[in-house]
Parts: structure tokens; sequence; C-alpha cells
């Protein structure tokens, strides 16, 4: 499969929701609107380009930006070798995405990840709660804004530090 | 606090939690389950009891200084996870190793590949009851280990891997030491393959038990040799090839049912493979270039310090035990020329200026290595599969954002969905044939 | 002065009986595991100083080796099973990670186990060899030797 054929077609199909093509570094990226986002990735699970397998979701804080988080998606097709990286970005105030779990089942613990380091929400997630940090936690840590060393922790320490 | 388990739970069944600290459980997870007697009716898994900040961390070190923390995620492989950062960030920067550090690169890679399956099979038979198979295979992966540390100086965290090359060359004396390891392990395998595999036992424990399908598998991204026990052909190794894998030849073995048997041969076979790579590389290795040119004679550091304040020093410097490996004559063939990605030798840098400039601008802060703005995505073959960092960097030596596409994170979460319908007693192989290594699981 | 060698005797009885038969309860999480493995098995064997039965309940445990970094998370679950295990018991941390919190200073972390629990012989290494883990195990038995041996169990804080 020739290397643009993917992002052509998908320009030509849903040409108001992109916003962007590039190929940084020879990966394939594609800048989407935020509505958009089932929508392509149904239309890329089919044939032709048979994006079967979501590789990786994740998300990137941009602060002291306007539209400061931006969701990072990557998927891989097995029977063309090819990759395909999606971007969005979100707003602070309105941190709500739609979850990808009906079309990918390890779609589930990957936002649970992104909800419990960033705090993005995600409409229509069957068990979005936090994955890596116990209950009672409070804030993100992955955003710029927590500092690298504040510990909160469940027992009482007995150094003070 | 009320989990899905507690919620969904029919009145008359028993709830158990195999807790965080469990024998059979290879490092820190919590199963919750929910039995009707000994069968598994739900599941319900937490993770994140080891869960260290690596990626918070890194966006305070410099691209040099996170090498080591990259060694601790998938422990059993450290090379691994080193050899995939480095390519990523070489990518970023634009920059290939030269054609020997390939080869090292894929030697130690392959090494660490049969260390990371010698560990988790004998770790899944221990769990089984077969104690002979768990000493015989330690035994054969020390050896290993001190091949490993012969050329790397440790055994297990060797941050040896670095971005443009590797370290240092390989040990002039590691020949003996590598056929014994290789010997070793073939007869190591042969005798397991003779313990276990037509054994009744481990046939009724593991076949037929959690079966993946291919289709399963692909959608739960799982990638490795638990997709390929499945049937999936898909290998980094062949689809993307890498350093110098396209010029060895090897195969990838496949599975045709998906059950923890599968996922034991796979991972069997694919140690046989491991081996055929190494002898190919040891032999397609190109020899050493530079062919010491210069004066016979080694002159001791100290002195070698003082004459170069009058004059440039022509003579070979000998260096401490510590460095050995990575003299000036072959830093052409193991690292790159790009001079701001890498360490400058130590025979320049106390000798002449222009080295102690290099030096100084390489480990100055705000300084070294300062990829160009942008992000990027790159995968190498792991122990469990495919091994992904995607880097965002902004332009200073800090990455903005640095994430781990780790493997045994999409298989882990298909755990739930595998082990209901089945025995307490199945949960342990099938655990143990999935490879859950926690330090990538949890980052 | 006649009892005060019975004492002395009884002591030095009890402490060799103890020493050379430890239960230890591997509380494993992290790298360093890796390392008790190599340490455990037929190479570096620490079977032979006596330490050989691992127990898998901390009930019937007298010694726990704490291996691998210890997370937040992870510590009430660590505290739980060192209040489970009878007097007298002694406490390996073993790695970096658990004695100061290694290289990872951070959110998600303890810096050190001593913040939760007490600790006889820390064992130093990223990961440690086996032979230092084997030193670390001669010296907790030197400890163990000249210890007053209390046969009225004191409760330790």
């Amino acid at each position: 499969m020739e290397k643009k054929k993917v992002t052509d077609t998908l320009k030509a199909k849903f040409s108001e929701k992109i916003k962007e093509v590039s190929f940084p570094l020879g990966d394939e990226t594609v800048f989407i609107e935020r509505d958009a986002l089932r929508e392509i990735c149904s239309f890329l699970m089919k044939e032709p380009f048979a994006f079967t397998m979501l590789l990786d979701l994740t998300c990137v804080d941009y602060a002291g930006e306007n539209e400061r988080f931006e969701m990072v998606y990557h998927l891989y097709s097995i029977v063309n070798k090819a990759r395909l990286r999606i971007k969005t970005r979100l707003n602070e105030k309105d941190l709500e995405i739609e979850s990808l779990t009906p079309m990918w089942k390890n779609a589930n613990w990957l936002e649970r990840e992104v909800f419990d380091m960033f705090g993005v929400h995600f409409e229509g997630h069957p068990y979005l709660r936090r994955l890596f940090m116990y209950e009672g936690f409070e804030g993100h840590p992955l955003r710029k804004d927590y500092p690298l060393r504040k510990r909160q922790p469940i027992i009482p320490m007995k150094r003070k530090e | 606090m009320i989990y899905r388990i507690q919620k969904e739970a029919d009145k008359e069944s028993l709830l158990v939690n195999m807790g965080p600290s469990h024998p059979a459980m290879h490092g820190t997870i919590r199963i919750m389950l929910e039995l009707d007697g000994e069968r598994v009716l739900n599941a319900e898994l937490e993770v994140g009891y080891l869960h260290r900040g690596f990626e918070k961390t890194c966006e305070h070190k410099t691209y040099f200084n996170l090498l080591p923390y990259t060694d601790r995620l998938n422990y059993v492989s450290p090379l691994i996870n080193n050899l995939g950062y480095v390519m990523t960030v070489e990518k970023l920067l634009g920059i290939e190793a030269p054609e020997r550090a390939q080869y090292i690169r894929v030697l130690m890679s392959e090494l660490s590949r049969i260390s990371d399956h010698l560990t988790a099979l004998a770790a899944m038979t221990m769990e089984c009851g077969a104690f002979t198979v768990f000493l015989y295979m330690i035994q054969a992966r020390e050896e290993i280990w001190n091949v490993i540390e012969q050329t790397t100086g440790a055994r297990m965290t060797t941050s040896y891997i670095r971005i443009g090359g590797v370290r240092a060359d390989l040990h002039p004396d590691m020949d003996p030491l590598l056929d014994k390891a290789i010997e070793s392990t073939r007869k190591l395998m042969k005798d397991c393959h003779g313990l276990l595999d037509k054994n009744k036992i481990w046939i009724n424990r593991t076949r037929d038990v959690a079966v993946v399908s291919p289709e399963m598998a692909i959608n739960y991204g799982f990638t490795g040799p638990c997709l390929r026990a499945s049937g999936v052909y898909y290998d980094v190794r062949k689809a993307h090839p890498y350093c110098v894998y396209d010029r060895i030849d090897f195969e990838v073995p496949l599975g045709d049912r998906g059950d923890n048997y599968d996922r034991y041969m796979v991972r069997m076979r694919e140690m046989e493979q491991s081996l055929r790579i190494i002898e190919q590389a040891r032999e397609q290795i190109p020899a050493v270039s530079s062919q010491n040119a210069l004066i016979s004679k080694l002159v001791e550091p100290a002195e070698a310090i003082e004459a170069s304040r009058s004059k440039k020093i022509e003579a070979k410097i000998s260096l401490s035990p510590n460095l050995e490996g990575s003299e000036k004559e072959v830093y052409p063939d193991i690292l790159t020329e790009k001079k701001q990605a890498v360490v400058p030798p130590k025979e320049d840098t106390y000798t002449n200026i222009e080295g102690l400039i290099d030096h100084f601008k390489f480990f100055m802060k705000g300084h070294g290595i300062r990829p160009p703005k942008g992000d990027v995505y790159f995968s190498v073959e792991g122990g469990s599969g495919e091994v992904g960092f995607y880097i965002v960097s902004d332009g200073t030596d800090n990455p903005y954002r640095l994430h781990l596409r780790g493997p045994c994170f999409h298989i882990v979460a298909a755990l739930e969905e595998m082990i209901k319908g089945h025995y307490i007693a199945d949960i342990i192989p099938t655990f143990g044939s999935l490879n859950m290594i926690g330090g990538e699981l949890d980052r | 002065m006649a009892g005060g060698w019975i004492t002395t005797k009884l002591n030095y009885v009890l402490g060799w009986g103890r020493k050379f038969s430890l239960f230890h309860y591997p509380f494993i999480t992290a790298c360093c595991g890796m390392e008790y493995m190599s340490a455990a098995c037929a190479h570096w064997d620490f079977d032979r100083f006596g330490c050989g039965l691992t127990t898998f309940s901390p009930r019937q445990a007298d010694l726990i080796m704490v291996v691998g970094t210890i997370s937040q998370k992870e510590a009430p679950v660590l505290k739980t099973i060192y209040d489970q295990m009878c007097e007298p018991k002694w406490v390996l941390a073993v790695g970096a990670c658990t004695l100061s919190g290694g290289i990872y200073d951070n959110y998600a972390v303890v810096q050190g186990i001593d913040n939760i629990i007490p600790v006889d012989v820390y064992i130093p290494g990223c990961p440690p060899r086996p032979e230092t883990f084997l030193d670390g195990i001669v010296k907790l038995q030197q400890k163990i030797q000249n210890q007053e041996q209390e046969f009225r169990w004191k409760r330790r804080k």
C-alpha cells in the first residue's frame, strides 16, 4: 500500500473533519476534529485499510496553550503493515471525548489510564475509574501542574521529608 | 469503595481475593474472583501496585540520563528496552549507528530475549510443580548473564546500548563463554522438551486452557509470542526490520490453537531461533576497522595528561579497567560520528581542549542532546511483544513527554476474559504463560 | 552467677537455633526479584545457610525479605503482612528502592521501607549481586546470634 493512500482517502471522504495531514519523520499523522473520532475509526477498521489493532492511546499536556490536552491514537494494520497516528485536541474546560471501547477491547484499560493520569472523561466507557493510583489520591499526576515529589501516603510515614 | 465484581456478583457465590503479594503472582497484581466451588464465574484485576512514576520522572531528566530508567521497565530483558528507547531518539535526531554496533546490538538483544523466555517459562513451570525445569533454566540463564556481564559490566540492568551506538566493544575473550552459553542453552532445551512436551500432566494442565482466538487477540492489541500462539503472523523484526535483522535468516514460529501449551511451545521455539540469530550475527559481524597505526608503547594516563600540556600526544594511552572496550581506536566502530550525540573518548577529554569542550557541552545543563521539535513513535520486538516509545520533544534537553507502549498492558487486560469458566488451578499456568512483567505493566 | 551462665548459654543455643533455621517470606515486587531467583537457585544457593524454606504464609515465617520497589499503593499491604508475622521476626531490605526509594524520587514511591516497618539488615545494590545477598544473610545471622533472645516476647515497635 502506498504511503499516502490512507490520508488521501480520508481527506476525500471526511474533508471538513480533517484539519491537517502531515508526515513527520515518515509517520503518517492525521489531525481531526474531536467529534469525528469514532466515525473515522470505524471507517478505518473496514477493508481495504483494515486497521484492526489499536496499538496505543495516550495524551499529551501542552500547558499554557488554549487547547491544552492532545489525544494521540496509534492504529496498526497487520495485513498492510501500516501505522497511522490520529491526533485531536481538547479544551481544559470541556475534557470529554468518545470512548473507543465498543470497537477495541484494550481501549478499556488505556482510557482508564488516561483518565487516571490526566483527568480526561470518556463518554460511554463502562467502568471509568482510576487504574494505577489508589482511591483517595487527589489530582492527576501526569499533568504539568502536578509537582513531581508531592506524595500522598495512605499510611503515616515515620520520617517527614 | 465498591468494585464492579461486588456489584455484579451473585448472592450465593464466594468472593476471593488473590492479593497483591501472592506466591504465584509474578510481581504484584490483585485478582478478585467470584467463585462457585472452584470454578471462576467472574474476575476483576487491579493493577498499579508497582507504579513508579516512570513517565513523569522522565520529563525531568535529560535524554542521556534517563537510560537507567528504561532498563528497569521490562527487567528480564533490559537490553531490549534500552534498544527501543535509543532507536526512538536516533530516529528523532536522524542518526544511525555504525554497522559493527548494530550487529552487537542484535547479539545482545537476542541474548536478552533468550533470558526473558527462560525466566518466563521457568516461573510458569515451577508454579505447576516442575521444579527441576526451573533450576535448569536459571542455570542456563546464569551462563548467558556471564556473557553479558563480561562485555557490559553488569548482569541485569546494564544501560549498555547508548544513543548513537553501544558503550563498549565486545570483550576479546568473549568467544569461549558465548560458546558455553549456547551449548548449555541447547542442551537445556533438549532436556526440557523431553521433560515437558509429551508429559501427560503438563498437557492436561495446559492444553485447551484459556484459548484465545485470533480475532480476540488482535482486538485486544496482543503482540509478541501470545499473538503468534494464536496463529497471527506479526513480528516487528520481520514486518519493520530495524538494525540488521533483514540480513539474518530466521523463522517466526506460530501456534495453532492459542492455548497455554501453544504459548509455551512458541517461546521454546523462539529460543532456538534466537540461538540461530546469534550464531549468524557472530559470523557476519564486521571486524574492528582501526589498525593500531600509532606507536605501540602504552603511556600511563597521568603521564599523558602532563605531556599533553605542552604538545599533542601521539602514543596510545592505557585506560583504567572500567573503560575497557571504549578506547579511542574502536570509537568509529561502536559509536556514530555525530559529535553532539555521544560522549567523547576519554583520551580526548583529558589531553586536548576540543575534547574537553565536547565533553563539557554534552553534560552541561541546557546543552547536550537537544533533538528538534516534533514527535516520534518507534517500536522494537521485545520479549513479550511490541515495545514502543512515543516521544514528544520541544527542543530542550528534557523530553516533553515520553510514553511507553508496554506489551504486557494489553495482554493482561485480556486476563479477565481468559479465565472465566476455568478453575482456580488454571489461573496459575495461564498467568505464567502471559509473561507479565510488573515494570512494564505499571510503568 | 550460675544463673547468669545458664541464661547466657541458653541465649547462645536459642540464637544458634534461630539463625540456622530461618523460614523466609519473599515479598517480591520488582527487578531485584531476578537476583533473588539467582541467589535461591543452584549456583549461589542460600539453602546452605539454613534459609532455604520459602514459606508462602506470613504467619509461619520469621524473616520477611522485601525485594523490589514499594509504591505508596503497596505500603498498606506490606504493613499488613508484617503485622501478621509472629515474634520473633526480622526484616531484610533488599535493593536500593527499599533502602531509600532508589532512583525513584517521585509521587508514587515510598522513600525507604523503614518509614513503614523496622528493618534489620539493609542490602544495597541495584540490583545487588547474589554474593551481596548472601553476605547480607550472613550478617543477619550474626545479628540474630548476638541479640538478646527474649523468652517473654517483648513487642518491638
